[in-house]
């Protein structure tokens, strides 16, 4: 036995007992498995995985299900059938280098259908479209209890036509211990306006591995905003391709406490020239925690006039917490503004003691200072039910911990 | 009864020992200033008696109200009536003017065994004390001291004090950075707060702001230890010989600040 087929253990069966599909999906899903079995799990030999070791994803024996998947598509938005995006589908988010997009993309429509939406061409869509995948404790235990695990791959694809607007928010939820592989593809046409946001709310004993891949029109705003609250092991990929004039943001907030171990790589691409990109992640690390940012900026030879920003803060509240982060420019123009920062502090202690002589105590001090750090992020997120959820969900967690 | 009594304190920051005994003694509705030059230990007491921990007590006690006032937290003192207006108040992003008073004032009266206050009346009482600062109620929306000017971060703490209503306000050089025209505000403000059941210890190193706060008495702070007391007369005669004229060494004068 070799060493990739080890790696890939129990997924060739998996696979090969797939209801075959349409035969241009099915070599879709050929093609894909192929180069999974190629590429085999990465290890921390690997570069863009040193801090991140998913040997207890490749290790274990899975069963491949599906999330259950409800979906919220407002009016004036079309969902389609994969036939209808043979040249997108698998386009945007690209396999050859990816172990996980690859996988993925090998269990298209495997169970449940792929979310496919298009954006008509100057629709404006004011309600958001939800995509909200919810693994059931009963549908991770009955796997578990025959030994493997349950390993769910959503897959979405979403077109938004020129000068369109909408929202979208992803969300990931379950209970138990499974698997989450989820690939996001975005096609942005010119002049489209998305504000997007993913909240991951796993379970504490999932893993969790999702790639946002963005590619993005000329003049187009896109706005993308994570908030990854759970898993055990979670390792997140954004990455977008910007055209000439786009406004990209990426911002991203990630909590973490326990053992949890949460990645977080993003790639903005400058392919064009005059294209903005904003990029600000902020992280609350407790307990045993680990967190990983790294993001690159690539800013190749046309993209004249770039400017792009990227921030990363962390806050560690425990000595035994680690953070990693890492920015990667590459800069080929030579008039751009590219600017970087990484802090890493504690809660302030003047603040702290500034709080607690007008009476406020400790615990509840930490409390309201944790929860102000995490505050800007949560104040750019547009969708005010969103925004409502994410504040009494933030609330409560910090008050969990301040009274620990 | 004295509502603060300051016996033979010690304290230190790292090994060094910043008060070197410290005796006080102040009667409810009593003004004390402290002055003294530079490096003296004005503010060290001045954060020591509000629970700093930055600070350590070697030695001495401190009575408050009738009760140990060293074994309690900075939350305990301020919940007992212990205001201190900070020379440097700290800027704190994220967390709204009015979020944090409301907070502050509701833990306050919860432990005074009053009612919380709900939105409403908490906004009425705090548009009433915002006008005795002549304060811009835009403030009470953005972040607790974030972006304020010098004058404006000094009219919030003693806008505080007026909302949280302490017995003992401690003012820790509450004149530095004021132009005369916020000094008079941040001043008036202050006044109107003196009552018979108020005490207040008003740190400064200069004179000027005690025309304007006068108090009852005036103690002479220098290397640690109070070195003279007196009535406020006792701030004009240092105005006019300065520390030096005293026989205290002014590190200011001495060395230059850095």
């Amino acid at each position: 036995m070799t060493a990739a087929t080890e790696k890939i253990g129990s997924w060739a069966a998996e696979f090969a007992g797939q209801t075959k599909t349409a035969p241009w999906l099915q070599k879709l899903r050929d093609a894909a498995f192929e180069r999974f079995s190629e590429l085999g799990f990465p290890t921390t030999h690997d570069e863009e995985w040193r801090f991140t070791n998913v040997a207890p994803i490749a290790r274990a024996t899975f069963r491949a299900g599906a999330a259950h998947t409800t979906l919220r598509v407002p009016q004036g938005v079309e969902q389609l059938p994969p036939e209808a995006a043979v040249s997108e589908l698998a386009k945007i988010a690209s396999f050859a280098s990816n172990a996980f997009v690859a996988l993925n993309t090998a269990f298209v429509e495997h169970q449940v259908p792929a979310t496919i939406l298009r954006v008509p061409r100057g629709a404006v869509i004011a309600e958001p479209i939800e995509i909200i995948c919810d693994v059931a404790e009963d549908v991770a235990r009955e796997a578990e209890q025959s030994g493997v695990l349950l390993a769910v791959q959503p897959r979405t694809l979403i077109m938004v036509g020129e000068n369109a607007q909408c929202t979208v928010i992803e969300t990931y939820k379950g209970k138990g211990r499974y698997f989450t592989n989820a690939v996001t593809e975005f096609l942005v046409g010119e002049g489209a306006v998305v504000d997007h946001y993913k909240v991951q709310q796993e379970s504490a004993e999932a893993y969790h591995v999702a790639t946002l891949q963005a590619q993005l029109g000329r003049s187009a705003n896109f706005s993308s905003h994570s908030i990854a609250l759970g898993g055990a092991l979670v390792r997140n990929d954004a990455n977008a391709v910007l055209s000439e004039g786009t406004e990209a943001t990426l911002n991203g907030l990630y909590i973490v406490n326990g053992t949890q171990h949460i990645d977080n790589h993003t790639i903005i691409d400058h392919a064009k020239p005059n294209a903005n990109s904003h990029e600000m992640y902020k992280g609350i690390l407790d307990g045993q925690a680990h967190a990983v940012f790294n993001g690159r900026i690539m800013v190749r030879k046309d993209a004249q006039k770039t400017d792009s920003k990227q921030t990363n803060k962390n806050l560690v509240l425990s000595d035994e917490a680690v953070i990693d982060t890492k920015p990667e420019l590459q800069i080929l123009a030579d008039d751009v503004r590219c600017t970087h920062g990484a802090t890493i502090g504690q809660l302030d202690a003047e603040a702290l003691f500034y709080l607690q002589s007008r009476g406020i105590g400790k615990a509840d001090a930490r409390n309201l200072l944790t929860y102000a750090f995490a505050q800007d992020i949560v104040d750019r997120v547009k969708v005010q039910s969103l925004k409502d959820s994410l504040e009494k969900i933030l609330f409560e967690k910090f008050h969990e911990h301040a009274h620990q | 009864m004295a509502l603060l009594e300051i016996k033979n304190l010690h304290a230190t920051v790292g090994n060094r020992e910043i008060l070197k005994g410290i005796d006080l003694s102040i009667n409810p509705g009593e003004v004390h200033a402290i002055m003294g030059p530079n490096g003296s230990g004005k503010s060290t007491l001045a954060q020591v008696l509000s629970g700093r921990e930055l600070y350590v007590v070697t030695a001495g006690q401190v009575i408050y109200d009738g009760q140990d006032l060293l074994e309690l937290s900075p939350e305990d003192r301020a919940r007992a009536g212990i205001f201190l207006a900070f020379q440097y108040p700290v800027e704190i992003p994220g967390v709204s003017n009015m979020y944090f008073l409301k907070a502050a004032l509701n833990t306050v009266r919860k432990s005074r065994g009053l009612e919380e206050l709900d939105a409403f009346d908490f906004l009425n009482l705090v548009k009433e004390k915002m006008k005795l600062m002549e304060m811009d109620q835009a403030l009470l929306n953005r972040p607790v001291n974030t972006g304020f000017s010098g004058g404006e971060k000094k009219r919030n703490e003693i806008f505080q004090m007026a909302v949280l209503e302490p017995k003992l306000a401690i003012l820790d050089e509450t004149d530095s950075g004021l132009d005369i025209d916020a000094l008079r505000t941040v001043a008036g403000g202050v006044n109107a707060l003196r009552s018979p059941e108020r005490s207040m210890i008003v740190v400064t190193h200069y004179q000027r702001l005690l025309n304007y706060i006068v108090p009852d008495f005036v103690h002479v702070l220098s290397e640690g230890r109070i070195v003279k007391s007196g009535g406020k007369e006792l701030a004009l005669q240092l105005e006019e010989s300065g520390y030096a004229g005293m026989g205290i060494e002014d590190e200011e004068e001495a060395v230059g600040r850095v």
